[in-house]
């Protein structure tokens, strides 16, 4: 396995730098403890483990959606964990959260649900449906959603959408409002292998020409290995794994699941 | 034959505590009886005077239906005005009672300590007391069934929305948006099916209490139960006893159907 110690430590430049981090939910086996990393702007972080390894639960810490027990986070340059509400909201309005499933609302229009990724711009009751929303906010929502290729099913219910095309409905609401760092936990684990390949190619087409910086989950090492410039392995509480990914082979992975 | 080890005891011994148990339960209901005035005598004796009962009320008054149907109508009118109004102002209370939705965790116990008032107090109670405040008349009766709409709906709407899928909330906050952004946009339209079918059960709920709220004067058709038993005019009694029956029950077959539909266009 191959250890690249240069990837840490680049805090100052980094748009994400982890240090300590320690999440226990006050059980008495902490889900993982002493987290050191950064991820570079534009950087596209691959995170990798068996199920309930902490991989979600550290995407959260990342965005502040829960506290860790210790540690600090620097979210694009500010200390999340030390923000009052309304600063929180502020750095949040440069991130985004794609999701496995259930990530859209069901009974509302896949039009709805993309402006509602604007809300951390500009909040408010217009901006609570499509039908009352501002000509600039549907123009920038409907933009979005050519993007992914789904601007035929503006005026769908989420809920009538098949998984590939909900997962295109999220990524353009995590899209709209142009975030600077985008996290995707699990982004296709709802489908199918081919399905899944398209969503992948997708999503870090459109990431990768805007420069966003992403970090993501996989159950995949293929995925990890194709789209992450850099991987990180979750095992027992730290990071078993921490290299880039030209320097690993599918092989590295095994003990991970073990 | 089977072996008997392996066949377990049909009836489990009872332990010392839950003899005690049940014996402690044995007296409470004796203690009870006695208290609410028990007597076998009287029951028995009740069967000739509820059979005269039934022969003095029977047929019943039908030439009085047209003026019974307008005194109905009111009721009804009570009932959609009080519940509707409810229906409404429990959002907003709804809001600040749900845990993780809009406020922390101390509003939510203080919003949902003031709904349990308000369900502890009952219908016709809440009815006296807007008779003192606005008089006698539907007015009351329709502030009192709102009261009571209220504690009912902005408890469950309230358990409603902590129950909705936190995933679409939590990618709008990841967003930054704000509180509440996200519970207009994320979880009340997710909760609002389970809204209808709550507001329903309130509806149903209304239009029963509505039937008696004119026994303490605060309009509706209770106040012809009240006089014909007065009165001893056993057949506008039975007529109205009867009335009250047939809406309750059409409305709760309206609300079963409706909430049938609602739930089937959901899946
Ligand atoms: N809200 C919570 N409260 C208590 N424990 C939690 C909570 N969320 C997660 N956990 C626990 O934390 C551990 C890590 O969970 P997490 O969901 O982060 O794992 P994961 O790596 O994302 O797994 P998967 O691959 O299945 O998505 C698990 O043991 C889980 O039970
Ligand atoms: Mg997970």
């Amino acid at each position: 396995m191959a250890l690249d110690a240069g990837t840490r430590g680049e805090a100052a430049s980094a748009d994400l730098a982890v240090t300590g981090l320690a999440m226990s939910f006050g059980g008495a086996r902490p889900v993982f403890s002493g987290l050191d990393f950064a991820v570079a702007r534009g950087e596209a972080l691959a995170l990798v483990g068996a199920n309930g390894a902490g991989k979600s639960t550290l995407l959260r810490c990342c965005l502040g959606l829960v506290a860790p027990d210790a540690g600090a986070v620097r979210l694009l340059g500010e200390d999340i964990l030390a923000l009052g509400a309304a600063r929180r909201r502020a750095l949040r309005r440069h991130t985004g959260l794609v999701a496995q499933r259930h990530n859209l609302v069901p009974r509302l229009s896949v039009l709805s649900n993309v402006i509602h990724g604007l809300l951390g711009q500009a909040g408010g009751p217009r901006f609570w449906s499509h039908a009352a929303a501002p000509e600039e906010a549907r123009t920038r929502a409907m933009a979005a959603l050519d993007r992914v290729g789904i601007a035929d099913l503006a005026l769908r219910r989420a809920d009538r959408l098949s998984g590939g095309q909900s997962q295109r409905a999220a990524i353009a609401r995590a899209l709209v409002s142009e975030p600077r760092l985008l996290i995707a936990d699990e982004p296709c684990a709802s489908l199918d292998p081919a399905a899944g390949e398209e969503i992948m190619a997708l999503f870090f087409r459109l990431v990768r020409e805007t420069g966003v910086t992403v970090i993501f989950t996989s159950h995949q090492i293929d995925h990890a290995l194709t789209y992450g410039d850099r991987v990180l392995g979750l095992k027992a509480g730290g990071f078993a794994i921490d290299a880039r990914a030209e320097a690993l082979a599918p092989a590295d992975f095994r003990m991970l699941y073990d | 034959m089977t072996d008997a080890a392996l066949s377990p005891a049909r009836l489990a011994r009872p332990s010392a505590l839950s003899f005690l148990g049940y014996a402690a339960g044995a007296m409470i209901l004796v203690w009870a009886l006695e208290g609410a005035g028990f007597s076998l005598d009287k029951a028995l004796a009740s069967g000739p005077r509820l059979a005269d009962f039934l022969s003095r009320a029977w047929p019943p008054a039908t030439e009085r239906l047209p003026s019974l149907s307008w005194k109905m109508v009111e009721t009804l009118q009570i009932a959609v005005a009080g519940a509707a109004l409810g229906v409404v102002l429990s959002v907003p209370f709804a809001l600040l009672a749900a845990r993780g939705v809009l406020v922390g965790p101390a509003v939510n116990a203080a919003v949902r300590a003031v709904l349990g008032f308000i369900r502890a107090v009952p219908d016709l109670a809440w009815a006296l007391v807007f008779v003192v405040a606005v008089g006698l008349g539907p007015f009351a009766g329709m502030l009192a069934i709102m009261m009571d709409t209220l504690g009912f709906c902005a408890r469950f709407f309230a358990d409603d929305m902590e129950n909705v899928d936190k995933g679409p909330a939590e990618a709008l906050e990841a967003t930054g948006a704000k509180k509440l952004d996200i519970a207009a946009t994320a979880i009340i339209p997710a909760a609002m099916p389970a809204f209808v079918s709550t507001s329903l059960f309130g509806l149903e709920k209304a239009v029963r209490s509505s039937t008696i709220l004119g026994l303490v004067g605060a309009g509706g058709i209770g106040i012809e139960l009240k006089v014909g038993f007065d009165l001893f005019d056993y057949q506008t009694a039975m007529t109205v006893i009867l009335m009250i029956a047939v809406v309750v029950i059409a409305v709760e077959q309206v609300g079963a159907v409706v909430r049938r539909r609602i739930i089937g266009v959901e899946q």
